[in-house]
C-alpha cells in the first residue's frame, strides 16, 4: 500500500512539473501580450494610425509605417506565393517520393528555413543591390545611380526568399490533402496531368494556399534583420511612390524608437502603441492561419 | 492474354496509319508546364548556392592581400547609402555604449603590446569621429586586420582597426547556452505533457497558443524584454548591468521555445503506439511509460530539437540588438554585456563603407553563421533523422 503510494505521488510530481513548464510558457505568452496591449491600447486612436510622425517622431502617428509593412507585404507575396505554390506542386505531383532531386530540393527547403534572417540581408545586400542593381544601373541608366542602393523591391524580394519555405511548406501539406481519387478520375476522364492540377488539384487546396500565404505575410511584416540594409528607412516625409524608392517599416520604428530614438521615455507610449498594432497584425493574421489550418487537418482525417 | 496487344501496338504504331486511342497526344502546354514546374523548383537549391556564394565572395577580400581596384570606385557608390542611415549614427546611444567598454576592454588588455601600438582611454573619442567621416582609410593593410581575426578585440572603426571576433564567437557562445538552458527543459517537458499526459482541450489550448508564441516577431520580444524583462530581472537579481547577456538569453529562450516544443512534440507523437501499451501492459504507470519509454525512443528528435533552437539563437538578431547591451566583453559572468555576431552584423552594416576591410569582415561573420547553421540544420536532418526512423522501426 505505501510503497504504491509512493509511487503514485512521484508521478502526480512528475506529472505536475511538466504540466508546470507547459503553464509557464503559457504565462510567457499571456503576460507578453497583456503588458503591450496595457502599454499600447490607449494610443491605438484612428489618427495614431492614419497620421504622420510629428515633432522628430515624439508625437503624431506612425501612418508610414503601416503603409510601407503593407507594401512589402504585397510585394513580397506577389513574389514569394507563385514560386512557393509551384514548388510544392512539383513536390507532390511531378517528383518521385524518394528521388535525389526531391531530397535535394527538401533539404533546400528546410535550410532555407532556418537560415538566419540576418544572412538573408547580407545576401539582399551582396546580390540584389551590389550585384544585380549595380548591373541593372550600368546596363539601362549608364552608371546612373537608381537600382544599386538600397529600396522597396529589394527589400520585398530579400523578404520573399525568406518566406519561400513557410508558403512551400503549407502548400504541400494542403496538396496532400486532396484525395487520389479526385486525381485518377479527372486523368481517367482524359485530362492531361496539367490539367488535372490546374482544374482539380490547385482548386482543392486554395485553403492550403492562402494559409501559406497569410503565414508568410504574417512573418514578412514581422522580421526586421533582413530589410536593416536592404530598403528601410528611419523617417521618410513621403510614402514611398515607386519601386526604387526606401520606405518605413513597423518593426524597424519599434528597433529605433526604443534603442536609438533621442528621448526614449518620451517616446514610450509611442512605442508599445506601435508594437501593440504590430503584434494585432500578426495575431490576427496567425490566427486566420491557425483556424484554416486545423480545417484542412481535418479534412485529411476524415 | 493482356502483354501481348500491348507489344503488338509498340511495333505496328509507328508503321500503321492507324491513331492510337490509348497514347496520348503530345501537348506542348503540358509539356511546358512540366518543365516549368521543374525549373521553379530547382529555385530553392539556386538560393542556397547563390547566398553561399555571394556572402562568401563579398569576404573574400580579406584573404587577398592588395588593394582591389573596386574599392574606390565602390566607395563613391555608398556615401548616397550613408547619408540615409546618417540620422542613426548620430544619435546612436549603442555606440556611446560600445564606446564606453572600448575604454574598459583597453586598459587590460595585452593586445597593446602585440601591436607595439599605445592606446589610452582618450583614443576611444576618435574612434567615433571616424565612425563617421570614414572613409575607408583604415583599410590599408588588409594583412594585419587579417591577422588581428583570432585576437580579442574588436574596434572595427579605429585608426588602427581590429577584428578580433574572439569575443563575439564567446559572446555569442554564452548567450547560446543560457537562452538553451532556459529554453530546452521548459519546452522538452511540456512537449511530455501535451504528448503523454494532457487531456484533448487541455492539447487545444496549449499547442495554438505556442503557434501564437511562434509567430512574435521577435523584435516585439526584444521590446518586450527591453522594456520589461531587463527591469523586473534587474529587480528580482540586482546586478548593475541593465541590459546583459543574461536578458538577452532569456528573450531568446523565449523565441526558441516554439521550435524546441514543436519539433520534440513530433519526435513524441511519432513514437508508435505499441510501445505505448506494451509499456502499460507490464504494469508501468502513465509518468514511467513517458518518461523511460517513450522519451528514450525520441531522444533522437529531441536533439534535433535543441540543435535547431540552438541555430535559431545563434543567428537571432533583433533580440540581440535590443536586449543584449552590445558590448564585446570575453567576461564568463553572465550579468556583463554581450555582443553577438549577428547583432555586430545588423548594427554596422548600414554604417560601413562598402569595399572597406570592416564590410568585408562583416560579410565573413555572416559566412561563419551561414556555415554554422547550415551544418546544424544538416546534422538534425541526416543523422539525427536516419537514427530515428531506425529506432522506431526498431532495426
Amino acid at each position: 500500500m505505501i510503497k504504491s503510494f509512493k509511487k503514485n505521488i512521484k508521478g502526480i510530481l512528475i506529472e505536475g512539473l511538466t504540466l508546470s513548464s507547459a503553464l509557464i510558457i503559457i504565462a510567457i505568452v499571456v503576460v507578453m501580450f497583456t503588458v503591450i496591449l496595457i502599454g499600447g491600447k490607449d494610443q491605438i486612436t484612428w489618427e495614431f494610425l492614419t497620421s504622420f510622425p510629428e515633432d522628430g517622431m515624439t508625437k503624431g502617428g506612425i501612418f508610414p509605417a503601416i503603409y510601407g509593412t503593407a507594401l512589402l507585404v504585397i510585394i513580397m507575396s506577389v513574389a514569394a506565393v507563385p514560386f512557393g505554390t509551384i514548388t510544392a506542386i512539383y513536390l507532390t505531383e511531378y517528383a518521385k517520393e524518394n528521388s535525389v532531386i526531391a531530397k535535394t530540393i527538401r533539404f533546400a527547403v528546410r535550410t532555407l528555413a532556418v537560415i538566419p534572417s540576418i544572412i538573408y540581408g547580407l545576401f539582399g545586400l551582396g546580390f540584389f543591390i551590389k550585384f544585380v542593381g549595380t548591373q541593372m544601373d550600368n546596363a539601362f541608366l549608364g552608371g546612373q545611380l537608381k537600382w544599386g542602393q538600397p529600396n522597396i523591391l529589394w527589400a520585398s524580394l530579400t523578404m520573399a526568399l525568406l518566406t519561400l519555405p513557410v508558403v512551400i511548406v503549407s502548400v504541400e501539406e494542403a496538396l496532400k490533402t486532396v484525395p487520389k481519387d479526385l486525381r485518377a478520375a479527372s486523368l481517367a476522364l482524359g485530362a492531361t496531368k496539367w490539367q488535372t492540377i490546374w482544374k482539380v488539384v490547385i482548386p482543392g487546396s486554395i485553403s492550403g494556399i492562402m494559409t501559406g500565404t497569410i503565414l508568410a505575410v504574417s512573418r514578412a511584416a514581422g522580421e526586421v534583420a533582413p530589410i536593416l540594409f536592404t530598403g528601410v528607412a528611419y523617417y521618410l516625409a513621403t510614402l514611398p511612390g515607386s519601386l526604387s524608392d526606401q520606405f518605413m517599416v513597423l518593426g524597424y520604428h519599434i528597433y529605433v524608437m526604443s534603442t536609438q530614438s533621442a528621448n526614449v521615455d518620451q517616446t514610450m507610449p509611442i512605442q508599445f502603441g506601435t508594437t501593440l498594432v504590430l503584434l494585432m497584425l500578426t495575431f490576427i493574421l496567425n490566427f486566420t492561419a491557425i483556424i484554416l489550418r486545423y480545417r484542412i487537418r481535418k479534412k485529411k482525417t476524415d | 492474354m493482356t502483354k501481348k496487344p500491348k507489344k503488338r501496338k509498340k511495333s505496328e504504331a509507328p508503321n500503321s496509319g492507324l491513331i492510337d486511342i490509348t497514347q496520348k497526344k503530345f501537348r506542348w502546354s503540358d509539356y511546358l508546364a512540366e518543365k516549368i514546374i521543374k525549373g521553379v523548383a530547382f529555385l530553392s537549391i539556386t538560393i542556397i548556392i547563390l547566398i553561399f556564394i555571394f556572402v562568401f565572395r563579398e569576404s573574400l577580400p580579406i584573404f587577398a592581400s592588395s588593394k582591389s581596384l573596386e574599392h574606390s570606385e565602390a566607395t563613391s557608390n555608398t556615401t548616397e547609402v550613408q547619408e540615409t542611415y546618417g540620422e542613426v549614427t548620430d544619435q546612436q546611444p549603442i555606440v556611446e555604449e560600445v564606446q564606453e567598454t572600448y575604454g574598459e576592454v583597453t586598459d587590460q588588455s595585452d593586445v597593446q603590446e602585440t601591436y607595439g601600438e599605445v592606446r589610452d582611454t582618450s583614443s576611444a573619442k576618435s574612434q567615433v569621429e571616424s565612425y563617421v567621416v570614414s572613409d575607408g582609410s583604415g583599410y590599408d593593410d588588409n594583412q594585419s586586420a587579417l591577422k588581428s581575426l583570432m585576437s580579442k578585440d574588436w574596434y572595427p572603426v579605429s585608426e588602427k582597426p581590429r577584428f578580433g571576433l574572439f569575443s563575439l564567437i564567446i559572446g555569442t557562445f554564452k548567450i547560446t547556452v543560457i537562452s538553451i538552458l532556459f529554453a530546452a527543459p521548459l519546452a522538452i517537458l511540456a512537449a511530455v505533457y501535451t504528448a503523454s499526459f494532457a487531456g484533448k482541450r487541455l492539447k487545444e489550448i496549449i499547442k495554438p497558443t505556442i503557434e501564437l508564441l511562434a509567430g512574435f516577431p521577435s523584435v516585439v520580444i526584444g521590446f518586450f524584454a527591453l522594456m520589461v524583462l531587463a527591469t523586473f530581472l534587474q529587480e528580482v537579481f540586482h546586478y548593475d548591468t541593465r541590459l546583459n547577456s543574461f536578458v538577452g538569453g532569456i528573450a531568446m529562450g523565449i523565441a526558441a521555445i516554439p521550435i524546441i516544443f514543436t519539433i520534440t512534440e513530433d519526435a513524441l507523437t511519432a513514437v508508435p503506439k505499441t510501445f505505448n501499451e506494451a509499456s502499460l501492459a507490464l504494469g508501468a504507470s502513465k509518468w514511467q511509460t513517458a518518461f523511460f519509454v517513450i522519451l528514450p525512443a525520441a531522444t533522437p528528435g529531441i536533439f534535433a530539437a535543441i540543435l535547431l533552437g540552438i541555430g535559431r539563437v545563434f543567428g537571432e538578431t533583433m533580440i540581440a540588438l535590443m536586449a543584449t547591451g552590445n558590448a564585446a566583453q570575453m567576461g564568463m559572468n553572465p550579468f556583463e554585456s554581450v555582443r553577438t555576431l549577428a547583432a555586430t552584423i545588423g548594427a554596422e552594416m548600414a554604417e560601413v563603407v562598402f569595399g572597406d576591410t570592416h564590410y568585408n569582415v562583416l560579410f565573413l561573420i555572416g559566412s561563419l553563421l551561414f556555415i554554422f547553421t547550415f551544418v546544424i540544420n544538416a546534422i538534425a536532418e541526416f543523422y539525427v533523422k536516419g537514427k530515428l526512423m531506425k529506432r522506431i522501426q526498431g532495426k
